[in-house]
């Protein structure tokens, strides 16, 4: 069993359901002879030739669109968005169109398609390349939102995201697409969607978070066990559907919680877990829940990123407070 | 400096059955049997029937906004009678006469501008799309299908339908230049109506044709007088031939005449005056069908009387099996968000019922 890097792991799932199923396409900017910007579809039209791997136009909505008509047609494409700056013209493909073919045919007409995207800062890219605005998508029904925070996840959630009969908007945190290297095995085993993942277990103060910032996140575990501190990591994995049963559970049992994610406060998704957790985990809470999430700012150029990423420091700072409180 | 010419084009205008009823040059093969025109002319007739069954009912409370397709019934039923059954047709929201001919019932039109979503549930043809109505966004999911089609080796041909104000938008450009990109089997339709909602097609665009946007992205283009179903179907059937022969999309702007509003929520006096409206009537149609039916001695008054009291009869019968029709029940709206249910959605889909159950 091989150590693959997050990215590699994409790609090692996208081969493997391109060659368990032939309905499986895959289509995007640079994704065919260049292999894709990260690379994570490199290779696959050496394998799978320009029919399933096909390079398109620069054309955002018409990737989305082109993914919808193939994928109501029976076809399972997954499209590559180059950055997160750049998807905002897909959304009308995937808010007015891809999440909504099921409902309004009475599912006579499906959309099983992914919709895969590098997202985040920290590498430095130049502007509208470090978005986050995974809740964007999450606010709208009928879609699936999927993060992986690590390779093996990576694998596992993108073979379920590929054989989702549900559109899937598949988030790659770009920032961790070659930090962490992790044995995969490609079984092609995939892991369920709709559920968080319990990362480390603790009992003072749960830390829900999500993608890239679980490197953060879980460093703030390591911290914080050294003063005594015991911490549960949850990574949510799915936002879409939430699996809120699995962080209700945590905060019963530490009755403290710090949500993290790299996105902008206002709006983020962790005022949605937060949300939950009053209206069905107050009698659980000990402490005000802590957010440590980017500021309402716009993302700054690289010279200034790291003032909006959200460190480990902070991580443990919020999680201090929560648990000194009371 | 070398200046020199390294592209032209022309778009061709193609007409034939003229606004007086007569036909101007050769008609085309099929034109020579009356009874395949008659069956154009039906169409044509059921599809008017509907369209002021649906308006009437609109304003007296039996029916949602509604959009009219007065005076183009031409453009649809043109269309789809050059497609096969087995091809795809990708609707925008004015193409009742197509969607009837391809095999949508009227009690479905009826159950979709209704408000109830089994309207676009369609029992006949299966693989056709709902209508859209976000204008143009539909544009890429006919080359898709289209692609999908192709890579499948199926010989099909996917017909998608929009308004003239569609060309305006990215996503009508960003399709047409993906069709010609990829060499899929797909016809992009343009009802030329003239308006826009408020807008005229003077204010839509500074090209002399819509047609002429197929230029820009290397595929045929051509406009057709889409008041004249013949000519319509001609047209159609030509570019569908070399969709399927040799995966040549083709742009094709029908020009015709919105004479209705917009869609009942729309009030045309507002911005359009009878004087612009009434020379249309003269060249609407289906009265030019019918004149040139009885010129052919194929069409008597008696006919004529049959058919709409037939159509009547049909969209009348629709229209009460839509009003029986119970709206589905209150927990369906939770059914297909995902083929199955989640956990979060089942306990909010619970909670609501719970709601429901109190009232």
């Amino acid at each position: 069993m091989a150590e693959i890097t997050l990215v590699e792991a994409v790609r090692l799932a996208l081969a493997r359901a391109m060659e368990e199923d032939e309905s499986v396409l895959v289509l995007g900017e640079d994704v065919g002879v260049d292999g894709g910007v990260f690379r994570a579809t490199d290779g696959l039209i050496r394998r799978f030739g320009p029919d399933r791997v096909r390079d398109t136009p620069l054309a955002e909505a018409v990737i989305a669109g082109v993914s919808v008509g193939l994928a109501v047609q029976g076809f399972r494409p997954v499209a590559e968005i180059q950055f997160m700056g750049f998807i905002y013209p897909t959304m009308d493909q995937m808010v007015n169109h891809a999440a909504r073919f099921r409902n309004r045919t009475r599912g006579r007409l499906t959309c099983p398609m992914v919709l895969r995207a590098p997202y985040g800062g920290g590498i430095h890219a130049p502007e509208h390349h470090s978005e986050s605005n995974e809740a964007m998508f999450a606010h709208m029904p009928g879609l699936r939102v999927v993060i992986p925070s690590s390779p093996a996840r990576a694998y596992g959630l993108m073979l379920a995201a590929v054989r989702d009969p549900d559109p899937v908007v598949f988030l790659e945190p770009k920032r961790i697409y070659r930090a962490i290297k992790e044995e995969v095995a490609d079984d092609g085993s995939e892991q369920p969607l709709d559920t968080c993942f319990v990362l480390r277990e603790g009992t003072d103060v749960t830390l829900v978070t999500w993608g890239a910032m679980s490197v953060e996140t879980l460093a703030a575990a390591e911290a914080l066990a050294e003063t005594e501190i015991s911490a549960e990591v949850i990574d949510v994995a799915t936002l879409k559907p939430l699996d809120m049963a699995t962080i209700l559970a945590s905060v019963e049992k530490t009755g403290r919680c710090v949500i993290v994610h790299e996105a902008a406060l206002t709006g983020g998704f962790g005022g949605e877990i937060a949300a939950r957790l009053a209206e069905h985990g107050l009698m659980s809470l000990l402490a005000p829940v802590q957010r440590v999430t980017g500021h309402d700012i716009v993302m700054p150029l690289p010279r200034l990123e790291d003032q909006y990423m959200p460190g480990t420091d902070r991580v443990v700072a919020a999680a201090r407070r929560a648990v000194e409180f009371a | 400096m070398a200046r020199t010419t390294v592209a032209s084009f022309a778009i061709d205008r193609v007409a034939m059955l003229g606004s007086d009823g007569q036909m101007r040059g050769a008609a085309p093969a099929f034109a020579a049997d009356p009874a395949e025109l008659i069956t154009l002319y039906r169409a044509m007739v059921l599809t008017r029937s509907f369209d002021a069954k649906a308006v009437a009912m609109q304003r007296t409370g039996r029916l949602g906004t509604y959009a009219s397709v007065l005076g183009q019934e031409a453009v649809g039923i043109g269309a789809v009678a050059a497609m096969r059954p087995e091809d795809i047709l990708v609707p925008s929201f004015r193409e009742h006469g197509a969607q009837l001919w391809r095999g949508v019932t009227l009690e479905e039109l009826f159950l979709y501008w209704g408000g109830d979503e089994r309207g676009s549930n369609f029992a006949g043809p299966r693989d056709d799309f709902p209508v859209a109505i976000p204008v143009a966004s539909h544009t890429p999911h006919a080359v898709g299908a289209a692609l999908a089609v192709k890579l499948r080796g199926e010989d099909r041909a996917v017909v998608c339908i929009m308004g003239d104000g569609a060309t305006s938008k990215g996503d009508f450009y960003e399709s047409l230049n993906l069709a010609g990109v990829w060499s899929v089997p797909a016809v992009f339709l343009v009802n030329n109506n003239q308006w826009a909602i408020s807008v005229p097609r003077s204010a839509q665009s500074a090209a002399e044709t819509l047609a002429q946007k197929a230029v820009a992205v290397g595929i045929d283009g051509v406009q057709v007088d889409g008041n004249d179903v013949i000519a319509v179907r001609q047209v159609m059937a030509e570019a569908l031939a070399r969709a399927r022969a040799e995966g040549r999309p083709t742009l094709v702007e029908a020009v015709t005449y919105r004479l209705g509003d917009h869609t009942t929520a729309d009030d045309a006096r507002r911005y359009r005056d009878d004087a612009e409206v009434s020379p249309h009537w003269e060249k609407e149609p289906v009265a030019r069908l019918r004149t040139y039916l009885r010129g052919l001695g194929a069409w008597s008054r008696a006919d004529e009387e049959k058919l709409l009291e037939d159509c009547r009869a049909q969209v009348d019968a629709a229209a009460d099996a839509f009003l029986a029709t119970p709206p589905q029940p209150p927990e369906t709206i939770f059914d297909h968000i995902y083929a199955e249910l989640p956990a979060d959605l089942a306990a909010q889909r619970a909670a609501a019922m719970e709601g429901s159950d109190d009232g």
